[in-house]
């Protein structure tokens, strides 16, 4: 690990100054995905600044009847929280599908829609990476690809983004809301927070330097059955093949989101209609334009089965 | 021939030395850093940020100085000298170090020791004694719950905090009503229990000690 000099932050504003202030400075709350990085070496930070003294870690009612969750709230608080529980159900489903119980004891809201991909190509510092490096290639394209996206990749990119929690929040219509370091606020919709690879897969979301997130708010409770399905290789603690975050409600309408396909939490609202037609054509619609390799080809027909066991699940 | 008796010798003491000297032959400076199998490179000095923190430890106040790198694992291990807490993948995937901070287990490889101005820490050294075992140290014997024993310590933390979790109505993904309170089956404490990996697969054991503690508890 390289050295690095480290500060406490007392209130967001400052932090969000002080990381333009330092050259290579980085901010660090749960320290789960960014700390392995830097084990590793991926990720180089010179100056640290602890943001878990910033008092972000309360979930409340909005105005508008939603909930405003703190950026420093712990994945386990989120999920256990009887109102997410209650009225959010596919995002408590979504939390408590990642990780471990250590991992979400520390993990928080804001630094799980910042985790990095598992791409093993990114993780191995002797092969080249655009995102790690950019311009250097991407092994993975050619590459061991089984766990890679489907839908969205690039000639430079085939990661995908390996959160949970994102996926159900995409489904939930999400706000990041952020402060920069002038301390000017901003809303940013989650379908507009991550970005697709394009040509430039190191820029992984829309947030400009030095700005912090401080909250992510939920709409009004919408309602319907809400289902968060993951298959992966072993039946806890893994990554996502495919999944499945479905609102249903009674007349067979909903939304759907995909995780483990995609750069981003992956969602088409124009698929979303398509939902009373069932599993097929929500697909048709959701993965038109996919462009999987031999090896992940699989994830469709994937997608298209879990969907329609989140469907037959739903009507009970 | 002198037996390893003679010497008194301990595999930690073999370990150990052989680790102080290949650090002595590479970088002394920072042989109490994460990676000291890393070679400093001629010309290029290392500049070590240092930090001040203070915690408790099973009850006991501790403050170190500390190289900003130094995790909390690496702190408990190396500087405390707390060895019961174990070094396994050392990036959160198999849970050999789980430590119980604050009340909740955390995976103590995967957060720096400096973060924790304050914390009340818990090891497997805090929770009972060779005289007075904990309850799941006792169940874990009872019902052969390990065999190399690498992964217990972090295994007997992790599995302590999972009853106090379910005690708190924390669901998990295998709960089948999400606002109902949590149950204690077997398929809840194996998914709860699932970032505690065992190489030796004594999980069915594990399952049982937890059991048989959580069966006295409630």
């Amino acid at each position: 690990m390289k050295s690095f000099t480290y500060e406490r932050a007392r209130n967001p504003a400052e932090a969000a100054a002080s990381v333009l202030r330092k050259p290579d400075a980085k901010f660090i709350a749960g320290g789960t995905n960014l700390l392995d990085l830097m084990k590793l070496e991926i990720e180089t930070p010179a100056h640290l600044i602890d943001v878990n003294g910033l008092a972000l870690d309360k979930i409340e009612p909005t105005a508008e009847g939603g909930l405003r969750i703190g950026a420093l709230v712990r994945n386990t608080d989120l999920a256990a929280d009887s109102r997410v529980r209650r009225d959010y159900a596919v995002l408590s489903r979504a939390l408590l599908a990642g990780a471990s119980g250590q991992l979400r004891n520390k993990a928080t809201t804001a630094g799980n829609l910042l985790q990095r991909t598992r791409c093993p190509y990114f993780y191995d510092t002797n092969q080249p990476c655009n995102k790690r490096r950019p311009g250097s290639g991407c092994a993975a394209i050619g590459g061991f690809s089984r766990q890679h996206a489907v839908v969205g990749g690039s000639e430079a990119c085939i990661a995908t983004h390996p959160s949970d929690m994102a996926v159900g929040m995409r489904a939930l219509d999400a706000t990041v809301e952020t402060v920069r370091p002038d301390g000017a606020t901003r809303a940013i919709p989650i379908a507009e927070f991550h970005h697709l690879p394009g040509s430039t897969p190191h820029v992984e979301t829309a947030l400009s330097p030095g700005e912090l997130i401080t909250a992510v708010t939920l709409p009004k409770p919408v309602g319907g059955t809400h289902i968060y399905r993951k298959v992966r290789d072993r039946a806890s603690y893994a990554f996502a093949l495919v999944s499945v975050a479905a609102i249903v409600q009674r007349d067979g309408t909903g939304r759907v989101a995909l995780g483990g396909v995609a750069h981003k939490p992956w969602r088409i609202e124009s698929a979303d209609s398509q939902l009373p037609r069932g599993a097929k054509a929500v697909m048709a619609e959701l993965l038109s334009g996919a462009r999987p390799t031999r090896e992940n080809a699989f994830k469709l027909s994937l997608a298209e089965r879990t969907l329609g066991a989140v469907l037959t699940e739903a009507k009970g | 021939m002198q037996g390893p008796s003679d010497f008194e010798l301990s595999r930690r003491k073999i370990l150990l030395g052989t680790a102080a000297s290949v650090a002595f032959g590479v970088a002394p400076r920072i042989a109490d850093a994460q990676t000291p199998a890393v070679p400093v490179q001629a010309g290029a000095a290392p500049a070590i940020s240092m930090s001040k923190v203070s915690f408790s430890v099973n009850g006991k106040p501790r403050e170190i100085a500390l190289d900003t790198r130094t995790t909390l694992l690496d702190a408990l291990r190396e500087h405390l000298h707390l060895t019961g807490s174990k070094k396994g993948c050392d990036h959160g995937q198999c849970g050999a170090c789980t430590v119980i901070v604050g009340g909740r287990r955390i995976n103590s490889c995967l957060t720096l020791a400096v973060m924790h101005e304050g914390d009340e820490i818990k090891t497997i050294e805090g929770l009972g004694t060779p005289e007075n075992l904990h309850p799941m140290q006792a169940a874990f014997v009872k019902h052969d719950g390990y065999q190399c024993g690498y992964c217990t310590p972090g295994q007997i933390c992790s599995a302590v905090a999972v009853l106090d979790e379910i005690k708190a109505g924390i669901p998990s993904h295998v709960s089948a009503d999400l606002n109902a309170p949590a149950q204690l089956t077997n398929a809840e404490l194996r998914e709860r229990m699932s970032g505690n990996i065992c190489r030796c697969g004594a999980y069915s054991n594990i399952a049982e000690a937890i059991t048989e503690v959580a069966g006295r508890q409630a």
